[in-house]
């Protein structure tokens, strides 16, 4: 079905009778081309391109529950391109691209909306390594500003300046950022990868893998046996436990990670910013919503819940910055599994087992690379080889000493 | 600033020996690679706002439910025996 | 027409008198009441509006289920939007206001909405919008944004009236209905720490609801005598005002307490219990059909409620619409005060028997409502399909009653689906912290049963906690039976009919959700929006999973449940923050000298949670770099001071001290003399550069070892770690010993000049007795022991002199005294930093944490002859490439030219493209010893450049600068002037 204003003007004058599945429900065919296990961001993006860029027919996606319903469904929907380092920044920018033309691609309105990213710095050594992270973000072809106080007061007057513990002494401001409706990022690949002929599976949950003579043949699941040339892991948290089926070890940990939203208000909020001495960021839904998040819990979990610590924390650095929303009121909490890497940065690369791809270690950053991930894990299983832009992004950089460690804190991956 | 400071997998107590013939690649396994195990986890804490031991703490981490917690020291003298 | 007239046996106090303030209008209330029993008693039944199609919203609950009756507070310095007007107690002063309405709630322009609403019905945004892209931002969102929010914040000030606190117990009882009552009575009287907490102002649950006969009192009578025996006993606390928001890991909750009449209006608490009993209570449901509403259309419990509790009589023609047994109840209870009830319409072929005069169309179903702002009437259907016009301006609806079993669920545990009461009850929880449900949170619906319920439970419990349950005889009554039909919805009709009030969702919504292969609840509740409003779906998410079940064609339990995560009500940030707002955020720490400081016209800096002094200005220096130049020259040519207290110190001690610190070091450090400092490199198990400082030899088995402010405490920890999980046979103690000495660094060519003036006479401190490196305990000032230490930061002849911290204040003011004939200076952290980067000394921005030894030209501080963390990992190709990044010097070629730290580095010609990026700039200041701008920077293969020039590259600033490459030694590269 293809969506436009028209359709929804013909189905509102005929009471709504004749909208169709936005993806459907097919039957499992025995063999596949392609099978992508999950069916979050990173999976349906990846079938999508698949498909798209890159030729492939015959794609099943495979999910254990309910597609989105992983990290992309339950993470704070900002979009942004704003690294330091130049391989994560290069692959970011791509990311951010492919976010701006991404709704015509799908035809499906994620409402992507590029309200500006705006990270405050509180210190002088913050400053300087703003600075650096902004002029590798121009280098790179993405846009950035450092903010001064004075022009930060007058985007947002409301956030506290004459008291605060740690003042705010400027920020570095990407305007091109934004946030995404999350959902509806795993519900439009899903729409764009259904119309191009992917069978998309929900509630089929991978046992084990089938190798044959050291090749990984197909996948056991329980809807039964499902044979496959390639198969690609896309499943954030759980990435440890699936591939544990394939004996591998990985530099790799589950950790909880939370999110906020308040009850619905009427809009102050006019696109994203972060705290620098503390842990928070914040947005304004288009509902009225405020979608807010802090740091990771910290130990081991799989639980998809955290604990009171960390809404005391990301509270106190809330209000200590904008004490104006003092008064609205949280409405929920969730928590997500993250696959928090060895060095904070993602692994898109093949396994040690031919046709055995993975994707993984995006840490609390993997919404934002939904676009690109997708496209690199794509590229590389269609064609055997890393995309340019992920070539850095391989299992055996721990080994060689080739880490991409943006916030500099080595092999403790809750500290990413 | 919490009472207690997660550091990660207990298997950090076994540090390869460094005059090992592959002690490198002893080395990459030992820091790196996780078991990252769904269930019960023994896992280092360290009572930073309390007597300072690294203690060793048995946890579910489908639900965080604890049910061993032991000094590291006596652990790891143990695992010397 | 205000009517205050109440019904008297009601828990209403007449005599108290509270007036308030509602749209402008002033009203009169009394004690006892709430915010939405006062209006409905003075016949305010239009409320506010609802979020999307803006229709007409009338107060439908009595509780925190509340999905439509939704103000904002108004109180002098903010305001609470969102507040649920049936869980505010009338106070008097009281200011409350509609929201999401414009001009007034009566006449709202937004309700346009609803006449377009086939046209933006569930998802329709998902579906246009696309085209062109730009337009998103620039028209459609702004529009729809203007449209967000029900109420709003105020943005001038806000509240500091908010507190946490701590709380132990052994029980945990949750609700004071006669479940929560019964078992808090039995466990304090066996003895045990009891917390019962209630979410009303009042206690008693729902029995504050009925008029019937417990032990032969009045049910709000019996509540009265078991709250005296229970407030005699010292180990229970009771706790009104209190709702538990979340239950955690290990026994712990949230909760709030809010008092409007306190200084501290909301207190945080959390609760850390051994046991939990969830007395909860259930909360009743709706039954969508056409129209169902508009206000004045009411759940059948929450009328009997206010009539019961606040004695609300100005209810002139109610009819009620049930599929279940408990709006009989109601009937009676209007019935017995002289309300007009003017019949029940059962779905049922109820032959029920009524005691009282009843009109009840059985087998019927209301099918549609009419009245635009309030109810006039409704057509009911019955078997045959006749349809009967009703005139009345009360319905109360009961669609059953599900249990409240949110927090059982917060920790992961699905709920089960109960068939016989057609709800789901608390699933099995195996942790030990577990929680239980009873009474009708457990889906007991009959007092007989929740009684009994209440008591098995709490037995259990303190049998499980090892307490013998002492003895209490719960009331007992006749065995009643709950019934109910599996109506969930009206089909007949094609207008739409409600499911979430506040998000206007409909069943047909719901239809096209499912359509559109929506079709898991999650994907629903997302779709749809269904119960993600502010009442977080108490009323309509089990009806909703019902339609959805239906559309399916599977039973319910099929298609899912939904997960109830925290908070069970929504939670003000403001009280989860308490006092640590502002300033007070985190706390701050001071310096020994801190006061002199300030006394003597420091400006200070945060760094970490600490303040240092950054400069000290005099009167005429008008900007901070006359002062910092100033500093730095007074240093380089005569001598200064420096508090560097914050540096972490680390005593360590034990017969393997050395061993273990040789192995702690990457660098030799095993045949460190007595009396003697080195420099030591520390490195992560990774091989990447941890931290620098210096450890002294004090005695054969006492070392001290610095590290820097940043690192003080993870140096510890690490050092605790290595000591404890690696090699815990070493015979070595640690203890940070940051905050018992100070530090003063006294550096300059004069430094030695001065500092013999404060030692005692019999310390020897000449360049032969105490050259470069060494290290001393003695005393100053005529015996207070302190530590020298000939070490420097700044190039300079310099010295570190510890001492006891409560010295440290006098200690300057001294030093200031004897260096006067010297012209000592005090210099802050900016002529620290300048001194150093004109040493090249490696810090902070240099050891960021992806930088290898080599890259620090210091590989040779990486001994391969011994074990020491991160030696190793450190041999890894990508830690030692030999074109990589090298720490260089950089002098613009203009010595005017500001070099700005976070520069890239670029050659000349060539593209600025992140292929021909070369390295950056790490710090950078204005050398006064120089007499240009300098910089530190890690440059690719820089260590054979030096004399060449370089592109220091800013577009973030839009700035270029060319430089030359140097060595990182800027001032006394081969280290004369330490050693004179």
């Amino acid at each position: 079905m293809y969506y436009n204003f028209l359709k929804i003007l013909k189905e509102g004058l005929t009471n709504n009778n004749g909208w169709k599945k936005t993806w459907q429900n097919p039957q499992i065919k025995k063999k596949y081309d392609v099978i992508i296990i999950g069916g979050g961001g990173h999976g349906l993006a990846t079938a999508f391109y698949l498909a798209k860029e890159f030729n492939v027919k015959n794609i099943a996606v495979l999910e254990k529950n309910w597609i989105g319903g992983g990290n992309v469904g339950r993470n704070t929907t900002i979009i942004r391109s704003n690294y330091m380092l130049n391989e994560n920044e290069a692959f970011y920018e791509f990311s951010l691209k492919l976010w701006e033309s991404l709704e015509k691609q799908i035809n499906y309105n994620a409402m992507v909306s590029q309200r500006g990213v705006l990270n405050l710095f509180h210190s002088d050594a913050q400053r300087d390594s703003f600075i650096r992270r902004g002029n590798s973000m121009i280098i790179n072809g993405a846009d950035a500003e450092l903010y001064n106080v004075q022009k930060i007061k007058s985007i947002y007057p409301f956030l506290e300046y004459e008291n605060a513990r740690f003042p705010i002494k400027g920020g570095l401001f990407q305007k091109r950022g934004g946030t995404v409706r999350h959902d509806a990022v795993a519900w439009g690949y899903a729409h764009a990868a259904d119309t191009l002929g992917v069978d998309i599976i929900q509630n089929c949950e991978v046992d084990n893998f089938k190798f044959k003579s050291g090749v990984c043949i197909g996948v056991e699941t329980n809807q039964g046996y499902i044979k496959a040339n390639k198969i690609g892991c896309a499943v954030a948290g759980s990435t440890s436990l699936l591939l544990s089926k394939a004996n591998m070890s990985l530099p790799i940990e589950s950790h909880v990670l939370q999110a906020f939203v308040s009850e619905s208000i009427k809009p102050i909020i006019p696109g994203v910013i972060t705290f620098g001495a503390g842990h928070f960021y914040i947005s304004q839904s288009d509902k009225g919503g405020l979608v807010f998040g802090g740091d990771i819990d910290g130990y081991n979990s799989y639980a998809q819940r955290g604990n009171l610590d960390t809404l005391e924390d990301v509270c106190e650095s809330g209000l200590a910055l904008m004490p104006t929303i003092s008064k609205a009121r949280l409405l929920r909490m969730w928590g997500g599994i993250m696959d928090m890497s060895m060095d904070g940065s993602p692994i898109i690369d093949k396994t040690h087992i031919k046709g055995l791809y993975m994707n993984a270690g995006w840490c609390y950053g993997g919404f934002k690379a939904t676009p690109a991930s997708g496209w690199c894990f794509a590229h590389l299983i269609a064609k055997d080889y890393s995309h340019r832009l992920s070539e850095n992004f391989r299992l055996n950089r721990f080994k060689n000493g080739y880490m991409i460690d943006e916030k500099g804190q080595g092999a403790q991956p809750n500290l990413h | 600033m919490s009472e207690f400071i997660y550091y990660g997998d207990a298997s950090l107590l076994k540090r390869p020996k460094w005059d090992n013939k592959n002690a490198e690649d002893e080395f990459y396994k030992y820091l790196y690679l996780r078991k990252n195990i769904s269930g019960f986890h023994k896992e280092l804490w360290f009572h930073q706002q309390g007597d300072r031991s690294w203690l060793i703490v048995t946890r579910n981490t489908k639900n965080h439910e604890i049910i061993r917690v032991e000094l590291a020291t006596e652990v790891v003298k143990g695992l010397d025996k | 027409m205000s009517n205050i007239n109440r019904i008297k046996s009601s828990l209403i106090d007449t005599t108290k008198e509270i007036n308030f303030v509602f749209n402008g209008k002033k009203y009169k209330g009394f004690e006892g009441d709430t915010l939405g029993s006062a209006l409905l008693a003075n016949d305010v039944k239009l409320i506010g509006r609802s979020f999307k199609y803006h229709r007409p919203r009338g107060i439908v609950s009595h509780g925190s289920e509340e999905p439509n009756g939704l103000v904002e507070i108004i109180n002098d310095h903010y305001n609470e939007p969102n507040t649920k007007i049936t869980t505010v107690e009338l106070y008097e002063g009281l200011k409350a206001k509609s929201q999401n309405c414009w001009p007034s709630v009566k006449y709202d322009l937004m309700s346009i909405n609803d006449k377009l609403s086939n046209f933006i019905s569930a998802g329709f945004y998902y579906k246009t919008f696309m085209w062109p892209s730009s337009f998103w931002e620039k028209i459609y969102e702004p529009l729809i944004r203007k449209a967000a929010g029900l109420g709003s914040l105020s943005l001038s000030n806000f509240s500091r009236n908010s507190e946490k606190g701590f709380l132990h117990c052994d029980v945990l009882i949750i609700g004071s209905g006669p479940a929560g009552l019964v078992s808090a009575y039995i466990a304090g009287l066996s003895g045990v720490r009891v917390i019962l907490v209630e979410e009303d102002f009042i206690y008693g649950g729902s029995l504050n609801n009925e008029v019937f006969h417990i032990s032969d009192m009045p049910a709000q009578n019996w509540v009265k005598s078991i709250l005296k025996n229970l407030d005699k006993l010292s180990n229970v606390r009771l706790m009104k005002k209190t709702t538990v928001t979340g239950m955690f890991d290990h026994g712990i909750f949230g909760a709030i307490e809010k008092n409007k009449h306190k200084k501290i209006e909301q207190i945080f608490w959390k609760i850390n219990t051994k046991k939990t009993l969830l007395c909860s209570g259930s909360t009743e449901r709706i039954i969508p059909f056409q129209n169902n509403d508009i206000p004045g259309i009411m759940l059948s419990g929450s009328i009997r409620s206010y009539v019961n509790r606040w004695g609300i009589n100005n209810l002139q023609k109610v009819l009620l619409f049930t599929n279940n047994d408990d709006a009989y109840l109601t009937a009676k209870n209007l019935i017995e005060n002289g309300i007009n009830c003017i019949g029940i319409v059962d779905t049922r072929n109820s032959s029920k028997k009524t005691d009282y005069k009843l009109k009840i169309y059985k087998d019927s179903q209301v099918i549609n409502a009419f009245g635009k702002l309030n109810l006039k009437g409704v057509n009911i259907i019955n078997k045959e399909g006749k349809i009967t016009y009703l005139e009345c301006d009360y319905l109360g609806v009961s669609g059953g009653w599900n249990p409240n079993i949110h927090i059982s669920c917060h920790t992961g545990v699905k709920p089960e689906w109960n068939q016989e009461i057609l709800a789901f009850t608390p699933g099995l929880n195996n942790i030990s912290t577990h929680i239980e449900a009873a009474g009708s949170a457990s889906g007991k619906f009959t007092l007989n049963a929740c009684f009994a319920d209440a008591e098995s439970k709490i037995t259990n419990i303190l049998n499980e906690l090892k307490v013998k349950p002492k003895k209490y005889v719960i009331p007992k009554f006749n065995r009643d039976k709950y019934n109910i039909d599996p109506f969930w919805y009206v089909e007949h009709g094609s207008q739409r009919k409600w499911v979430d009030f506040q998000n206007d969702v409909t069943i047909k919504d719901i239809e096209i959700a499912y359509d559109e292969n929506f079709r898991s609840v999650e994907h629903l509740k997302r779709y749809t929006t269904l119960g993600m409003g502010t009442d977080q779906g108490k009323t309509s998410n089990v009806t909703g999973l019902a339609i959805l079940a239906k559309l399916s064609k599977k039973l319910i339990p099929e298609v899912g449940t939904t997960v109830f995560r925290p908070p069970y009500i929504p939670l003000s940030l403001d009280a989860v923050v308490g006092q640590h707002i502002g300033k007070n955020l985190k706390p701050i720490r001071l310096t020994p000298t801190h006061n002199w400081a300030k006394a003597n016209g420091a400006s200070f800096t945060e760094s970490g949670l600490w303040l240092r002094a950054e400069w000290y200005s005099k009167k005429s220096e008008k900007k901070w770099r006359e002062s910092v130049d100033r500093e730095v020259i007074s240093v380089r040519n005569s001598v200064g001071f420096c508090d560097v207290s914050t540096l972490g110190k680390i005593d360590i001690q034990g017969r393997d001290a050395q061993d273990f610190i040789n192995k702690i070091y990457s660098n030799r450090f095993a045949k460190l003399p007595i009396g003697k400092v080195r420099y030591g490199l520390m490195l992560r198990e990774d091989g990447i550069v941890m931290d620098d400082g210096t450890t002294a030899r004090m005695s054969e088995n006492h070392f001290i070892m610095t590290t820097t402010t940043i690192n003080a405490e993870s140096v510890y920890r690490h050092l605790e770690f290595c000591h404890q999980c690696l090699w815990p046979k070493m015979d070595v103690r640690l203890i940070s010993t940051t905050d018992a000495w100070a530090q003063i660094a006294i550096a300059g060519p004069n430094s030695r000049k001065v500092i013999s003036k404060i030692l005692d006479k019999e310390f020897d401190i000449s360049n032969e007795k105490f050259p470069f490196m060494s290290c001393k305990e003695l005393t100053i000032c005529g015996g207070i022991t302190a530590r020298l230490f000939r070490i420097s930061f700044s190039g300079e002849l310099a010295y570190e002199l510890s001492l006891p911290t409560q010295y440290a204040s006098s200690f300057v003011s001294y030093l200031m005294k004897v260096g006067k004939e010297e012209n000592i200076i005090p210099y802050g952290t900016e002529a620290l930093g300048v001194m150093r980067i004109e040493k090249g000394h490696a810090a902070g921005a240099e050891l960021n944490g992806t930088i290898s030894a080599l890259n620090l030209n210091m590989e040779k501080l990486v001994s391969p002859q011994k074990d020491s963390i991160g030696m190793i990992l450190s041999k890894r190709e990508g830690l030692c490439l030999p074109n990589g990044l090298r720490l260089i010097g950089l002098k613009p070629i203009n010595p005017k030219n500001q070099l700005i730290s976070g520069s890239h580095l670029f050659n000349e010609n060539e593209n600025r493209i992140p292929e021909n990026d070369l390295g950056y700039v790490t710090s950078s200041c204005y050398s006064p010893t120089l007499k240009s701008f300098i910089a530190l920077a890690f440059l690719k293969n820089g260590t054979r450049r030096y004399g060449q020039k370089i592109n220091v590259s800013n577009p973030i600033l839009k700035n270029e600068t060319m430089a030359e490459i140097c060595n990182p030694i800027f001032v006394d590269p081969n280290g004369d002037k330490l050693r004179v």
